[in-house]
C-alpha cells in the first residue's frame, strides 16, 4: 500500500470509522486505531468546549455535546491550527436550533472575541497625535481587530449575563436587529452595540471615505448642526476606544462606493 | 550541525505564565508549542516575547505534518518562519508523524509506515521545511499505537537514516520510546542504543497511562521510574544535552515540575560523572 493510500484510509477511519479501511490497514491494528479514533474526537470536542464556554453553559452539557458530535461528523477539520475548528460551529448551531437563534448568536460572539484576541497588533492613534490634522482630507485607518456582528436576538444580553454570572434574560427576538461592534483595546476585548447612523458612518470611514466627506454625508441626512455633534462624538469614541490606528491627510482618498 | 545546549528546561504552559514572568525560575530554557503562538498578535505573542526576554526558548511544533504524502502546508511554514525570526529559538522541532492529508487535518500525531517510499517523502518534506525555515530542525520520535507489517526498516533505522540524509537533529522522547516499545514489544534499550547519539540535541521526559490494550502517551502524570531508568541508560551515550519535562494535562504546581527537573539534573550529574 502506498503512503497516500494508507493516509486516505486513516482519514476515512477517523472521519467515518470506515471498516473497509481497517481491513486494508490490518486487523491487528484494531486496538490502536480505536486509540487514534478516540484521540481525534476527544480533542475536537475539547477544542469546541474551550472555544464556546458560554454557549455550553447556556444550552447545557448534553445538548452541547450532541451539537459538537454533529459538527465533528459534518465538518472535518482542515486548518493547520485547531483554533480555527470552531469557525463553522455557530452555523452548525443555527442549523440544529433554528427556533432558538440566540444559541448561534452567543456562539458567534464567542468566536468573534476569540479571533480578535489574537488579531494583529496595531498601536492606536493618541489624542496628542491630532494636532495639525487636515480633517477635511483625513482618512482614518481602523484597528485590524474590528469586527461587526448582526444580532436578531438578545443573545448579547444573555452572553453578558453569563459572563457576569447573573441570571440571563429570557431569549427573545429583537424588535429591530442590532449590530455589535467588537474590537481589542490593548489586550482587552471590547464589545458594544452601534446604532444604524454610527454603523453607516463607520462602514464608510473603514472603506476610506475622508472625514470631510463623511461629515457632509451625514449633514445631508441630519442637518449640519446635528451632524457636527454626532460625527464629533463618534470620532471621540473611536479615538478614546483605541479603534483608530492611523489618520492620513496627505492626499484625497478614492470615494467610497 | 545544530549546536548543543546542555541545560534543563520545562514546557511553558498557561498555568505557569505568571510564575515565569514574575520570578526568575531556575530553568535553563523553556519549550513552547509553536502553533499556540503562530498568531497575528495579541496577548500570546506579547507573552512569548516577554518570556523570550528572560529565558532561552525552544519551539516545538505539532502540526507541520512532515509525513504527509501530499507535502507541506506553505502557509504553515510561512507563519512558523515568522515566529522563528521573531523569537530566535534554541531549537525548532516537530514530530516524525503526519496529521494532514488532502485538506483534512486530524490534529493528531498519526503513525508512519517505515518504508522506503515514506522515507523519501519525509526526507523531501524535511528538506523543504529546513529550507523554508533557514535552519536545521529537530525531529521527535513518536509514540505509536499501530505498527505496519510490510516495514522496510525499524523506527530507529528510519531515524538514523533520516538524520544522515537531511542533516536534521533528533529530539529523543524517552517516554515515547517506552510507550512504543511496550505497545509493539520491542526492546527500548536496543532502540536507545541504536539511535544516532551524535544527533540528539534535546530529550523529552514525560508520563503515560495504561489504556485498555495499550500504553497511551498522555503527558498527564509525573515521569515514571521506567522512563527515568531509560534516561539514565542513554545519557552517558549522549553527553550533556538539553533535557526537559513535558507535561500537557493535569498540570501540577510549578514546584512539582521543578522537583522532577531536579531529579533529571541529579541523574544527569551522576551518569555524566560516571561516564567521565
Amino acid at each position: 500500500m502506498s503512503l497516500l493510500a494508507f493516509q486516505r484510509d486513516m482519514r476515512d477511519w477517523l472521519l467515518r470509522e470506515d471498516m473497509a479501511a481497517v481491513d486494508r490497514i490490518g486487523a491487528a491494528a484494531g486496538p490502536g486505531l480505536a486509540v487514534y479514533q478516540n484521540n481525534y474526537r476527544t480533542q475536537l470536542v475539547a477544542c469546541l468546549e474551550m472555544s464556546f464556554p458560554r454557549t455550553r453553559a447556556w444550552i447545557g452539557e448534553d445538548m452541547f455535546l450532541r451539537a459538537a458530535v454533529h459538527h465533528i461528523d459534518s465538518v472535518p477539520p482542515s486548518s493547520w491550527t485547531l483554533d480555527a475548528y470552531g469557525r463553522d460551529f455557530p452555523a452548525t448551531l443555527a442549523q440544529l436550533h433554528p427556533d432558538d437563534a440566540e444559541i448561534a448568536e452567543i456562539a458567534g460572539i464567542e468566536l468573534a472575541l476569540e479571533e480578535l484576541f489574537v488579531a494583529a497588533d496595531s498601536p492606536a492613534v493618541g489624542l496628542d497625535g491630532l494636532g495639525g490634522v487636515d480633517w477635511d482630507r483625513a482618512v482614518l485607518t481602523f484597528a485590524p481587530s474590528i469586527d461587526l456582528l448582526h444580532l436578531n436576538t438578545n443573545g448579547l444580553a444573555i452572553w453578558s449575563a453569563l459572563i457576569d454570572q447573573k441570571e440571563p434574560p429570557t431569549p427573545q427576538y429583537l424588535e429591530t436587529p442590532d449590530v455589535a461592534l467588537l474590537w481589542r483595546q490593548g489586550e482587552q476585548c471590547r464589545i458594544r452595540c452601534v446604532d444604524d447612523a454610527e454603523l453607516q458612518v463607520l462602514l464608510k470611514a473603514r472603506c476610506g471615505m475622508t472625514f470631510g466627506t463623511l461629515c457632509r454625508d451625514v449633514a445631508q441626512l441630519l442637518g449640519e448642526e446635528t451632524s457636527m455633534t454626532l460625527v464629533g462624538r463618534w470620532l471621540g469614541l473611536w479615538l478614546s476606544d483605541h479603534m483608530v490606528v492611523a489618520i492620513d491627510d496627505r492626499e484625497q482618498a478614492a470615494p467610497c462606493l | 550541525m545544530i549546536p548543543s545546549f546542555p541545560g534543563f528546561g520545562l514546557g511553558l504552559r498557561k498555568e505557569h505564565y505568571a510564575d515565569f514572568l514574575d520570578h526568575r525560575v531556575a530553568v535553563d530554557f523553556l519549550e513552547v508549542i509553536s502553533e499556540n503562538f503562530m498568531v497575528d498578535g495579541g496577548r500570546p505573542r506579547r507573552i512569548l516575547r516577554d518570556i523570550r526576554a528572560r529565558y532561552p526558548v525552544a519551539l516545538h511544533g505539532v502540526s507541520m505534518s512532515i509525513g504527509s504524502a501530499d507535502g507541506l502546508d506553505r502557509a504553515y511554514l510561512t507563519r512558523l518562519r515568522a515566529l522563528v525570526d521573531d523569537i530566535e529559538p534554541l531549537f525548532v522541532s516537530d514530530h516524525l508523524s503526519w496529521s494532514r492529508i488532502e485538506g483534512f487535518n486530524s490534529h493528531d500525531l498519526l503513525p508512519l509506515p517505515y518504508t522506503q517510499e515514506a522515507f523519501d517523502i519525509v526526507c523531501a518534506n524535511i528538506d523543504r521545511a529546513q529550507n523554508a525555515l533557514g535552519r536545521a530542525m529537530l525531529i521527535e520520535n513518536p509514540s505509536t499505537y499501530i505498527e505496519f507489517a510490510p516495514a522496510d526498516m525499524t523506527e530507529w533505522q528510519f531515524i538514523d537514516a533520516l538524520c544522515a540524509h537531511t542533516g536534521c537533529g533528533l529530539l529523543l522522547d524517552v517516554n515515547n520510546v517506552f510507550v512504543s516499545a511496550s505497545n509493539h514489544r520491542f526492546d527500548p534499550i536496543a532502540y536507545l542504543d541504536a539511535v544516532p547519539h551524535e544527533r540528539v540535541r534535546q530529550i523529552h521526559l514525560a508520563g503515560h497511562s495504561q489504556g485498555d490494550h495499550l500504553l497511551i502517551d498522555t503527558h498527564d502524570q509525573s515521569v515514571p521510574s521506567s522512563v527515568w531508568q531509560l534516561y539514565a541508560h542513554v545519557l552517558p551515550k549522549l553527553g550533556p544535552v538539553a533535557t526537559m519535562i513535558e507535561r500537557d494535562d493535569a498540570i501540577p504546581p510549578l514546584a512539582d515540575l521543578l522537583a522532577e527537573l531536579s531529579t533529571a539534573r541529579r541523574i544527569a550529574a551522576g551518569k555524566l560523572e560516571e561516564a567521565a
